[in-house]
C-alpha cells in the first residue's frame, strides 16, 4: 500500500465507523477539494452509494459555479442533497458585502449561525427532490448527532489538535482541552443525549494528498481551482466578496501538484486567499463558535 | 507521483522538559514551516514582550499560550531526505495524560525528552511505560538542556544508567540516547561541537533509522467485521461483510470462519468501488467481501481463515490496563468493552495488582483502579467475544473500555481465562445456595395444577409471527385449566427496565432481569411464557442458567439465527397459528409437562 492508499484505508474506516455507530448521521459538503474527496471517500467506504445526508450551507455568496457543480453532481451520483441558509441575516442585509457587519461577523451570521441551526433542525433544510430536479422543504426536522467535516490537520494550528470523533456540546462548543482520547482505532462513538460528534475523516491528508488522490481516482472537482488562461486560479474556495484567487500558471491536476511540492506555493499557507482569517482572532474564533 | 513513505513518531516526556522545543526545531531546521510562520511567531513574542522559544511555533491555540502548558496533542508535518514524518506533540502535563496516549498510541516510533538539568521525573517513568504499553516499540531518550549542566558526559552517562534501568524493569530497550540541547540545536540536525565526546547520530539520523513497522501481511488473516451493508434501495442487490483486514490476506475462494458465531462461508468476490477487479486483500486495507453462501453474520464478528492459527474465543480474560477516566474503574459496574470491531458488556472481575508507575511500586490489595493507574486485572464479558492475546496479535488484542459515554480507559489482553467459573455462574451458586424456599415444594405444586413449571421462550427473527403464537398459547393451555402466562416483552421495558432507557449497551441487564423474573414465575409453578427477537447461543444459554434449577424449552420460529444451540422445536413462519399451538401443545404433553390439551 502506498501512501494514499494507506490514508484511503483509514478515512474509509472512520466513515464506515460513523455509519455504523451513529442514526442521525450527516456530511458536510462545502463544495471545495476537500469535502468532494470525502464524498468520494463516502462512495469508496459504501460500494459507490452515498447513504448519508450531504448537508450544504448557501451563504448566497457562494461563486456560482461551485452551486452549479453541487447540483450537478447531487443529481448524478444520486445524492441525499440538502442545504441550508440564514434567511433573516440575508433578508436584513445583514452581511460584509451589504456593508453592514465586518467579514467575521458576517461568516458568524451566513455560515456557523446557518450550519448551528440546520443541523438542529430549527430552521428550514432544502433537499433534493430527484424526480422534480429542484430543492423542495424538507420535512426533517430530526437532529444531527453526527456530523462529517473534512478538516485537515495541516491547515492552520486550531485543527491540527482535532480528533477524528470529537464531541461538541449542545451549545457546538468545543472544549480543545478536555478531549477524549482515541486509542488505537477505537473513537468516541457514545455521546451524552444533547451532545453531538462531528467526525473528521480526512485529518491526516495534507493538501497534496488530496490533489494527488484527485489526480489518481479522477475526481472532478470545480473548475475554479485551475488556470482558465488568466494566470490565477483559486486554491481555497469560499464566498466571492472575501476569497481571493492566486497567481498561478497551473491549468491541470499535475500542475497543481508540482506548483505545491517545489513551486511556488510549498512554503505559503493555503488560506492566505481568505480574507476572514487574517481579521482579529480569525479561523480560531469562528472555529470555537461552530465553524467548520 | 509521489510515493514517499511516512511515519508517525510521537515525542513525550515530563512538563516543561522541552518536547515543543524539539519539535520546533525539527520544524526550523529541515526547512517545513510555512514560509512567514517563524517571523509571524518572532512578531507575536515582540509584541507581547516575551522572548521568542520555538515552542511556540505549536503553541498555535490562545488558551495554551496563556498556560503555557500543550494542552492536546498537536500534529505536525515535516519531511527529511528519507521519507515524510507526522509529529505527534503529546502533553507532558498530568492532566493531560489521555492526549498523551492518544498520541502515542498512533506512533510507530518516540522520543521521551527528559530535562538532563532536572532529572527523571514522574511523567519521564510513566510516560515510558505507557509507551510500552500502547505498543510502541522504538524508543530514543532525548537527554534535553545539555547546555544547562554545561555539555558534561557525567551528567549525560547518569542519566542513561538511571534511566536504562528503569526501562529495564519494564521489558523496554530503547533503540539509543542523544545528549541534546533543542534551544541551541546541539545534535538535533547537526552534530554538535561543543559534545564531541558524543559519537552517535543526531537527532534527524536516528529518525530516519528508525525501520517502518513489519509488515502484517504475513501473519494468521484477521477481519473485524465492521458492518454488513445491503443497498437494496439503490438497486444493488450484493450483501457485503465490510471492515478493515487487521493482520493476513485472504482470497477469493478462501474458506473463512466466523468467531464467536462459528459460522462458516467461502469468499466469492472481494467488492471496491472505481478500481481494478480485486481478488485479494490484505493487511491494512479497508474492504469488503461477498460470500459464497447465505449465512447470517453480525457486525463484531472476526472473520479468520479455519486454516491458519485462530485466536481466542472467551468471555474472561487477563489484562494490562491503563485507566484515564474521571471515575475510578469499579469491580461489578457494567462497562462497554471495544475490541476490533467487537461491542460487549464488560466487568472488573478481579484486580490482581495494580502499579504505580511514577515509583513502580505495586499494589495487590487495592479494591478499585484509580485515574493514571496502570494495573493487571481479569475482566469478564456478558457474552464470548473473539480476540487475540496481545503477543500474538495487536490490532485484535488492544481493547478500550467505555464509561458514561467516554472512553475512560485502553489495555492489552494478555491470557484467555475462560475456563474458570463466570461472574455469572458465581451469581447462579450464590443466588440458589441463599435461596429462600417456602413450605410448598415443586412436585406439590404440580400434582395440584396438574402440570408442571415451564420457562417457554419463542425466538426468531421480527414478523415471524412467535407473538401471536405465544399469546394463543397461553390462551388454549388457561382455557384447558393450566396456570399460564404471557409476558410481552415491551411491558418489561416500559415497567421492570424503564431505569434502563432505550440505550443498547444495557442488553444484557435486560435479558438478565428477564431470567430473573423466569426463576421467580417458574419456582411458582407457572408456564411461563415470553418471545424474544432474533435469540443466539448466548442468549438462550444465559437465560437457560438464570432460570436454573427450572427448566426452559425454546421454540425457534422461522429460519434460526443460533450457531450451536439445538432448539427444543422448529416450527415454520407465516403457517396458521392454531396449527402452530397445537405443535406445541403436543409437544408439550410428549414432554409430560402437560397431561393433556384439548383444543
Amino acid at each position: 500500500m502506498d501512501h494514499l492508499d494507506k490514508l484511503e484505508a483509514q478515512s474509509v474506516y472512520i466513515l464506515r465507523e460513523a455509519y455504523r455507530e451513529f442514526k442521525s448521521l450527516c456530511m458536510l459538503w462545502s463544495i471545495g477539494k476537500d469535502s468532494t474527496v470525502m464524498l468520494w471517500l463516502a462512495r469508496k467506504a459504501f460500494f459507490g452509494h452515498v447513504p448519508i445526508p450531504l448537508v450544504h450551507i448557501d451563504t448566497h455568496y457562494k461563486i456560482p459555479e461551485m452551486i452549479a457543480y453541487r447540483d450537478r453532481f447531487a443529481l448524478e451520483w444520486n445524492l441525499n442533497m440538502i442545504y441550508g441558509q440564514n434567511s433573516e441575516a440575508l433578508a436584513e442585509k445583514l452581511t460584509f458585502p451589504d456593508g453592514n457587519t465586518d467579514r467575521i461577523t458576517c461568516c458568524k451570521y451566513l455560515k456557523s449561525e446557518a450550519l448551528k441551526h440546520t443541523l438542529s433542525g430549527e430552521w428550514p433544510r432544502y433537499r433534493m427532490d430527484h424526480e422534480q430536479r429542484r430543492y423542495l422543504v424538507d420535512d426533517g426536522r430530526e437532529p444531527y448527532t453526527g456530523v462529517i467535516v473534512g478538516v485537515r490537520a495541516d491547515e492552520e494550528g486550531s485543527r491540527s489538535k482535532e480528533r477524528y470523533f470529537s464531541p461538541r456540546d449542545k451549545d457546538n462548543v468545543w472544549d480543545v482541552g478536555d478531549q477524549p482520547p482515541e486509542f488505537w482505532n477505537q473513537f468516541k462513538t457514545d455521546f451524552a443525549p444533547g451532545t453531538h460528534v462531528r467526525i473528521h475523516p480526512l485529518l491526516d491528508w495534507t493538501e497534496q494528498n488530496i490533489w494527488e488522490y484527485i489526480e489518481r481516482e479522477k475526481i472532478p472537482v470545480v473548475s475554479l481551482y485551475f488556470n482558465q488562461g488568466e494566470g490565477i486560479r483559486y486554491r481555497s474556495l469560499g464566498c466571492y466578496p472575501c476569497t481571493n484567487p492566486v497567481l498561478s500558471d497551473a491549468r491541470t491536476v499535475p500542475e497543481i501538484i508540482d506548483e505545491l511540492k517545489s513551486g511556488k506555493f510549498s512554503n505559503i499557507a493555503e488560506r492566505s486567499g481568505r480574507a476572514q482569517d487574517s481579521e482579529d482572532g480569525g479561523l480560531e474564533t469562528l472555529r470555537r463558535d461552530g465553524y467548520m | 507521483m509521489n510515493g514517499r513513505a511516512q511515519m508517525n513518531i510521537v515525542i513525550v516526556g515530563h512538563v516543561d522538559h522541552g518536547k515543543s522545543t524539539v519539535i520546533g526545531r525539527l520544524l526550523a531546521d529541515t526547512g517545513s514551516l510555512p514560509q512567514g510562520k517563524l517571523e509571524a511567531v518572532r512578531e507575536s513574542c515582540r509584541r507581547n514582550s516575551k522572548p521568542f522559544e520555538y515552542a511556540f511555533l505549536l503553541d498555535a491555540l490562545k488558551d495554551e499560550q496563556a498556560q503555557g502548558i500543550t494542552i492536546d496533542m498537536a500534529r505536525c508535518f515535516f519531511k527529511t531526505a528519507a521519507r515524510d514524518y507526522i509529529i505527534i506533540d503529546a502533553p507532558g502535563h498530568i492532566e493531560f495524560l489521555k492526549n498523551m496516549i492518544t498520541g502515542a498510541s498512533r506512533a510507530e516510533s518516540a522520543l521521551l525528552v527528559i530535562d538532563a538539568d532536572e532529572g527523571i521525573k514522574e511523567n519521564s517513568k510513566r510516560h515510558g511505560q505507557m509507551v510500552a504499553m500502547l505498543g510502541v516499540k522504538q524508543v530514543t531518550v532525548l537527554a534535553n538542556k545539555m547546555d544547562l549542566v554545561g555539555f558534561s558526559q557525567d551528567v549525560f552517562e547518569k542519566l542513561k544508567a538511571d534511566y536504562t534501568a528503569f526501562l529495564e524493569a519494564i521489558n523496554v530497550t530503547p533503540v539509543s540516547f542523544i545528549p541534546i540541547s533543542a534551544r541551541e540545536g546541539d545534535n538535533i540536525a547537526s552534530h554538535s561541537e561543543r559534545m564531541e565526546w558524543y559519537k552517535g547520530a543526531t537527532v534527524l539520523e536516528q529518525l530516519d533509522q528508525f525501520v517502518s513497522e513489519k509488515e502484517l501481511h504475513e501473519k494468521p488473516f484477521r477481519f473485524p467485521v465492521q458492518d454488513i451493508y445491503k443497498f437494496t434501495r439503490s438497486n444493488d442487490d450484493r450483501r457485503i461483510v465490510a471492515g478493515t483486514v487487521a493482520a493476513g490476506r485472504v482470497r477469493v475462494g478462501d474458506e473463512v470462519l466466523f468467531l464467536p458465531s462459528g459460522k462458516k462461508s467461502v469468499v466469492q468476490s472481494v467488492e471496491s468501488f472505481n478500481t481494478e477487479q480485486k481478488n485479494v486483500a490484505s493487511a491494512g486495507e479497508s474492504t469488503g467481501f461477498t460470500l459464497a453462501t447465505q449465512i447470517y453474520v453480525r457486525p463484531g464478528e472476526l472473520m479468520v481463515k479455519p486454516g491458519e492459527s485462530q485466536p481466542e474465543v472467551g468471555s474472561r480474560f487477563r489484562v494490562n490496563i491503563f485507566w484515564v477516566g474521571r471515575a475510578p474503574m469499579l469491580r461489578n459496574k457494567s462497562y462497554k468493552l471495544k475490541i476490533g470491531s467487537a461491542r460487549a458488556t464488560v466487568k472488573l472481575a478481579e484486580i490482581c495488582n495494580t502499579l504505580d508507575a511514577s515509583d513502580l511500586t505495586s499494589s495487590k490489595s487495592k479494591q478499585q483502579i484509580d485515574c493514571r493507574d496502570v494495573g493487571e486485572c481479569i475482566l469478564e464479558t456478558t457474552r464470548p467475544i473473539a480476540f487475540d492475546t496481545t503477543a500474538v496479535s495487536e490490532a485484535t488484542g488492544r481493547f478500550v473500555i467505555v464509561d458514561n459515554f467516554e472512553i475512560a480507559g485502553g489495555g492489552v489482553v494478555v491470557e484467555n481465562l475462560s475456563v474458570g467459573e463466570t461472574l455469572l455462574q458465581q451469581h447462579i451458586r450464590d443466588r440458589e445456595s441463599n435461596w429462600e424456599a417456602g413450605f410448598v415444594r415443586a412436585e406439590q405444586r404440580a400434582s395440584v395444577n396438574r402440570h408442571k413449571a415451564k420457562f417457554i421462550v419463542f425466538t426468531g427473527a421480527k414478523g415471524t409471527g412467535k407473538r401471536a403464537v405465544a399469546k394463543a398459547l397461553e390462551q388454549g393451555l388457561f382455557q384447558n385449566g393450566m396456570n399460564a402466562y404471557y409476558l410481552g416483552v415491551a411491558n418489561i421495558d416500559r415497567g421492570l427496565d424503564a431505569d434502563l432507557g432505550s440505550h443498547s449497551d444495557s442488553a444484557g441487564e435486560r435479558l438478565r432481569r428477564i431470567g430473573e423474573l423466569a426463576r421467580i414465575l417458574t419456582d411458582a409453578g407457572l408456564i411461563f411464557i415470553t418471545t424474544i427477537d432474533d435469540a443466539d447461543d448466548y442468549d438462550i444459554e444465559t437465560l437457560k442458567l438464570l432460570n436454573e434449577p427450572n427448566d426452559i424449552l425454546v421454540v425457534n420460529m422461522g429460519e434460526s439465527s443460533f450457531s450451536r444451540y439445538q432448539p427444543d422445536l422448529q416450527l415454520a413462519d407465516g403457517g396458521v397459528v392454531a396449527d402452530a399451538v397445537t405443535l406445541v401443545a403436543a409437544f408439550l404433553k410428549a414432554k409430560e409437562i402437560i397431561i393433556d390439551y384439548q383444543i
